[in-house]
């Protein structure tokens, strides 16, 4: 166990160093100048010169790099190009809560809305149930989510008044509910069609007829031995929203007017703040990465066949 | 995030059979999934509209009424005003001329870019998974970065160098969504090439080239039919998420995500600006998930050999 993890932290800074040097050369592999962007289109070659002497991009680019990279190892990310004085580091970390709070609300309401809502309408496969929940979950996956969101913005916080319209404030989690729920919907519904299948297949399987042969009462074979079995392939997809929610941030931050790392990356990549990107790059990056890491951790807590050797 | 989710992950490739079907199957199954028939006529209503656009839209969508198109504190007008069947938007422009214009680009960017990626995505899998090795792995490891990304945040990355233009946007699109594709056509032609058929063709001297597209090609058939359908309804909804953030289609034409977007501005004094577009996108993007499913469901159940 101790050398697995071990081995696994070192692969992962092998990996973030991938992602951020590749971040960093993907910047300056398109065509666009970040100069430009920032001067305007009607800039003098002389603007245009000094903004480059000013943000070092007339130095060469090996020792941009290291210089890049020996500034991110002593955890400085720079500072923005865009909004010059303010450190990439101070930005991400002050967009950070509000971009956790979202994601992980938005992974809660997935699971919340999809699992007992698949794992129902496969017990009771081929009712009207069945049928109404496999209907509303394909209404989630088709709905635009930015459309959902504004749907409910105007439904439940300006026609009847009972969450707040946009912004974040106290209880915070009052302004929480109308964001997570936008978030979480599509994968909700992209849940209960998955947990369906899976536990269709799972009650027809010889372990669950031989629970029913013996006796067994319905309430354990459903949510004891079953859900267990269905269990690896949902935190495995759980694993893999976090990457997801990355980009639905994006938009749930624009419709519900969070500054948070969606928006910022969003920003950072429309005006080719080189800094920003490769800050908000470097963060996603850590967080998959993490979150990867502690899915591995829980497929040995859940299934005791898998073993955490190296 | 659901508009990431590709919708086509849905359906299990190896389920998918290689039996023809005959054209009075196809029938009998669309009358058992009335669903599925109802999702095809408004399909191909949709279509017809927007073919016909210009004959159909009672205004030009892009023209503004600043009088009889705005009420008098120059307010959009609700449907059912007279002469604005649906009613105005913002700017006095008519909702229902834009709303099929609207029909136009979401059809033509969904399937155009939907159709590009197909293209290429059973280039990249039926290559890699028929040779193998190093052309397998460099193609399999691509395939990876580009589906580990962040969709919007690739596509703004992308956008963000180029102009914007409806062109840029399927390429866009395009560029991005054929690695799901990708990864199930070369699942599959792994297990086909191992197929009895195929090590005869190549016994019998068959060209690499005639193998992959004459005789593998067409057991991908199916598959391809089911996942391009479902592509196409992933493609529009991104599309409308990249118009929504003012990186799609560019003002002024009319794009149902663009609507959606104008509409998030006034829905408090125009909800109408928010709702009738939404409408349209969700039930476009439902009848292709439903018409997917089915094409799924069908091109399985004619496979007796597939349980």
């Amino acid at each position: 166990m101790f050398w697995w993890i071990l081995r696994r932290l070192g692969q992962m800074a092998i990996v973030l160093f991938g992602v951020v040097s590749l971040a960093f050369l993907l910047v300056y592999a398109v065509p666009a100048d970040p100069a430009t962007t920032l001067a305007g289109p009607n800039a003098s070659a002389a603007t245009i010169a000094s903004i480059h002497k000013q943000l070092g991009l007339d130095e060469p680019l090996w020792q941009q790099y290291l210089g890049f990279i020996g500034r991110l190892l002593t955890g400085d990310l720079g500072t923005s190009y865009v909004l010059r004085e303010t450190p990439v580091f101070g930005r991400i970390a002050a967009a950070l809560p509000t971009t956790l709070l979202v994601a992980v609300g938005g992974i809660i309401w997935q699971i919340l809305l999809g699992v007992p809502a698949g794992i129902y309408a496969a017990y009771r496969r081929g009712s009207w149930v069945d049928r109404v929940i496999t209907f509303i979950s394909l209404i989630g996956l088709s709905a635009p989510p930015f459309w959902l969101g504004l749907l409910l913005i105007y439904y439940f916080a300006f026609t009847w008044g009972l969450f707040p319209l946009n912004g974040l404030g106290d209880p915070v989690i009052w302004f929480l509910v109308l964001p997570t729920f936008t978030l979480g919907a599509g994968g909700g519904a992209w849940y209960a069609r998955m947990t369906r299948t899976n536990m269709i297949e799972t009650l027809d399987s010889p372990f669950v007829r031989m629970a029913r042969a013996k006796g067994m009462p319905e309430h354990v074979i459903l949510w004891r031995h079953s859900f267990r079995h269905i269990a690896i392939p949902l935190i495995t997809m759980i694993g893999l929203d976090f990457g997801y929610f990355l980009g639905g941030v994006v938009i749930v931050e624009t419709v519900f007017g969070l500054n948070g790392i969606g928006r910022l990356a969003f920003d950072a990549i429309s005006n080719l703040d080189t800094p920003m990107i490769v800050g908000t790059v470097l963060f996603a990056a850590i967080f998959i990465v993490v979150v990867n890491f502690i899915v591995d951790l829980l497929y040995s807590v859940i299934d005791p066949r898998v073993r955490l050797n190296s | 995030m659901s508009e990431a989710i590709p919708a086509a992950a849905i359906v299990d490739p190896a389920e998918l059979g290689d039996k023809p079907v005959r054209a009075r199957e196809v029938w009998r199954s669309l009358t058992r999934d009335p669903a599925a028939l109802i999702s095809i006529i408004v399909l191909v209503l949709l279509a017809l509209i927007a073919l016909a656009a210009p004959l159909l839209s009672p205004h030009d969508p892009l023209q503004t009424f600043p009088d009889q198109g705005l009420g008098p504190q120059g307010q959009p007008l609700p449907p059912g005003t007279p002469g604005f069947l649906l009613g105005t938007d913002a700017l006095g422009r008519d909702l229902l001329s834009r709303l099929i214009y609207g029909a136009q680009v979401s059809l033509i960017i969904g399937i155009v870019a939907n159709g590009l990626a197909t293209a290429f995505g059973v280039l990249v899998g039926v290559v890699a998974g028929y040779f193998g090795g190093v052309v397998e792995a460099v193609l399999m490891r691509i395939t990876d970065v580009v589906i580990s990304f962040p969709i919007l945040l690739l596509c703004t990355a992308l956008i963000a160098v180029t102009t914007r233009s409806t062109f840029n946007v399927i390429i866009v699109i395009a560029l991005i969504y054929w690695t799901t594709l990708a990864r199930i056509i070369r699942g599959m032609v792994v297990s086909l090439k191992e197929r009895e058929f195929v090590v005869a063709s190549r016994t019998l001297g068959l060209s690499h080239r005639a193998i992959m597209w004459r005789h593998i090609l067409p057991h991908l058939v199916p598959a391809i039919i089911v996942y391009t359908t479902l592509g196409v309804a992933s493609s529009i909804l991104i599309e409308s998420a990249l118009s929504f953030l003012g990186i799609g289609v560019p003002i002024p034409q009319a794009s149902w995500g663009q609507m959606i977007s104008d509409g998030s501005t006034y829905f408090q004094i125009a909800p109408w600006m928010l709702f009738i577009p939404g409408i349209c996108l969700i039930v476009t993007v439902m009848a292709f998930n439903l018409v997917g499913d089915w094409l799924s469901d069908m091109l399985n159940s004619s496979t007796p050999t597939a349980r």
